[in-house]
């Protein structure tokens, strides 16, 4: 069963905080769930499948159900880190083409600047019973070094520079400034990036995304209620999820589970890379970007240094706006998980609502792109293609 | 000894236990497969490539190269962490130590050491061979 053309995205928000010292975290989650809802036109009462990962307070599902007083008939609380909201919509596609639920809720929030989490240098405890962490948490790995490693790898393999990797967070840059929600508005130049302090070799500070409070929802519907409602119909039409580790030992860090995630989201919406006009691609260091838009095919592997330079990801400027919010590098990064946001900008580059100045001209085709866990280990990888009807 | 028993408590799991109790008398085992013959890292009962349960632990070697690496600059004490390819031909995570970071890159041949962690259990690291 394909879930082409099953389910349409009704709702969407992104919380305009970036620290909420005086929110709580089950707050965030019903505020962007309230604000998702008032976009589409419904009520927390039309709710009837809930779904979130990881970030939510409680076990699973239950005590954002219980807070919100929702009836459901369908949960789903996958957790595949960053990536999970992504998957999460198309598991709510599938749920409704199965007739499980008609209107899916799906919430992020979290805290992490106001808890002063140290998210990208902070070494993961120690579990003997998670069966990697002891033959890994001894020797420190944290994201960044982690993230350091794929990128050293890439450098020697394909030759990619730091200068081509910064061209990403300037591309991003370029996109926040007309963001007045963004943490970081300021326009930067490759030269910025490098001369940020070394976080992880080869990653600078300017490669690695903010740290933000805040938060987002969409709401997933079936097809006749979206089309009861007043938003403009954007429809899913293509998804795909992977899982990939360290492969029994053969640890291949140049590629990610993008590959089969994005080959069979392109293949169930019948479109190709170059059909695409928009893509949020998940930005939580710059050479996660890179490597995704190889793996998804928008250029042949080992050519993403080359292809992300000299703004080809502005909008209108290159030939691939991205992250036209200014995304994970300079936007927000809620609960260190940038799944949500870049479904959010998505709906938003679909339905005509970004900013002016990063809006691409009849966008009626765009792709989101997550990635959880960490690609220097194990990850998951998500695709959404998402068409405007 | 008891000292570090407790120390290896705190890291081995009963699948896991064999490897450490070696570790702790300075040798490095891997996991080789007697059904597909293929080492896999890390340490498990069943084999990732083919599903076998017949596992037997073997002296590794103690060399192998770097396969990728990073120098965390923003740690209190940086440190180096890379995964290694091993001669045996599967590739572990570990630090690289005793040389100065700039001489670290992909494809230095390295060599096996042991360190003790800051709670007393051993672990394997590299050097520049």
């Amino acid at each position: 069963m394909s879930i082409k053309g099953r389910a349409y995205i009704a709702g969407a928000y992104e919380h305009p905080t970036r620290k909420a010292p005086d929110s709580s975290l089950a707050q965030l989650h019903a505020e962007v769930a309230l604000g998702a809802l008032a976009d589409a036109g419904l009520t927390l009462r039309d709710v009837d499948g809930y779904f979130c990962a990881g970030d939510a307070p409680g076990m699973g599902p239950m005590s954002m159900v219980d807070y919100l007083n929702l009836k459901v008939r369908h949960v789903d609380a996958t957790d595949t880190g960053g990536t999970s909201y992504l998957i999460h919509v198309s598991h709510a596609a599938q749920a409704i083409a199965a007739g499980k639920c008609d209107v899916a809720l799906v919430t992020l929030a979290g805290r992490p600047r106001s808890e002063g989490q140290a998210t990208g240098t902070a070494v993961r405890p120690l579990n003997p019973n998670q069966p990697d962490t002891a033959f890994e948490s001894p020797f420190g790995p944290a994201l960044a070094n982690m993230y350091g490693m794929v990128a050293r790898r890439h450098m020697h393999e394909f030759g990619t520079t730091s200068e081509q990797l910064a061209w990403i967070k300037v591309a991003a840059s370029h996109h926040a400034q007309y963001n007045p929600h963004a943490m970081l508005r300021d326009v930067v130049t490759v030269e910025d990036v490098l001369n940020s302090p070394m976080i992880a070799d080869p990653l600078h500070r300017l490669d690695c995304c903010v740290i933000s409070d805040g938060g987002g929802a969409v709401v997933v519907v079936r097809p006749e209620i979206a089309r009861s409602l007043k938003r403009p119909l954007v429809k899913v039409i293509g998804a795909g999820e992977s899982v990939k580790g360290q492969l029994g030992g053969d640890v291949d860090l140049t590629y990610t589970g993008a590959a089969s995630s994005g080959a069979a989201a392109f293949e169930e919406a019948g479109v190709k890379p170059s059909d695409i006009q928009y893509a949020s691609i998940y930005d939580s260091f710059t050479i996660t970007v890179l490597v995704q838009l190889e793996d998804l095919g928008f250029c042949a592997k080992g050519q993403g240094g080359r292809f992300v330079a000299d703004g080809n990801l502005i909008s209108g400027v290159g030939k691939l706006p991205f992250n036209t919010d200014g995304g994970g590098l300079c936007n927000n990064h809620p609960a260190n998980r940038g799944g949500m946001t870049k479904i959010i900008e998505a709906v938003r580059q679909l339905r005509g609502e970004a900013h002016p100045k990063v809006q691409v001209r009849d966008c009626r085709l765009a792709l989101a792109q997550g990635t959880g866990g960490s690609l220097g280990t194990r990850h998951a990888n998500a695709t959404l293609i998402l068409e405007r009807e | 000894m008891a000292v570090k028993n407790e120390a290896l408590a705190r890291i081995a799991n009963p699948e896991t236990k064999v490897f450490w109790e070696a570790a702790a008398r300075g040798g490095l085992r891997l996991p080789k497969c007697t059904s597909c013959g293929r080492f896999h890292w890390y340490p498990r009962r069943i084999c990732p490539h083919c599903g076998s349960t017949t596992i037997e632990m073997h002296a590794a070697k103690g060399t192998g190269e770097v396969y990728s690496y990073s120098i965390m600059r923003r740690a209190k004490v940086p440190y180096a962490i890379a995964y290694v390819r091993l001669t045996e031909g599967t590739t572990m995570m570990t630090n690289v130590v005793d040389c100065d970071f700039d001489d670290i890159q992909i494809g230095m041949p390295v060599k096996l050491v042991f360190r003790d962690s800051p709670e007393g259990y051993p672990l394997p690291m590299f050097t520049k061979a």
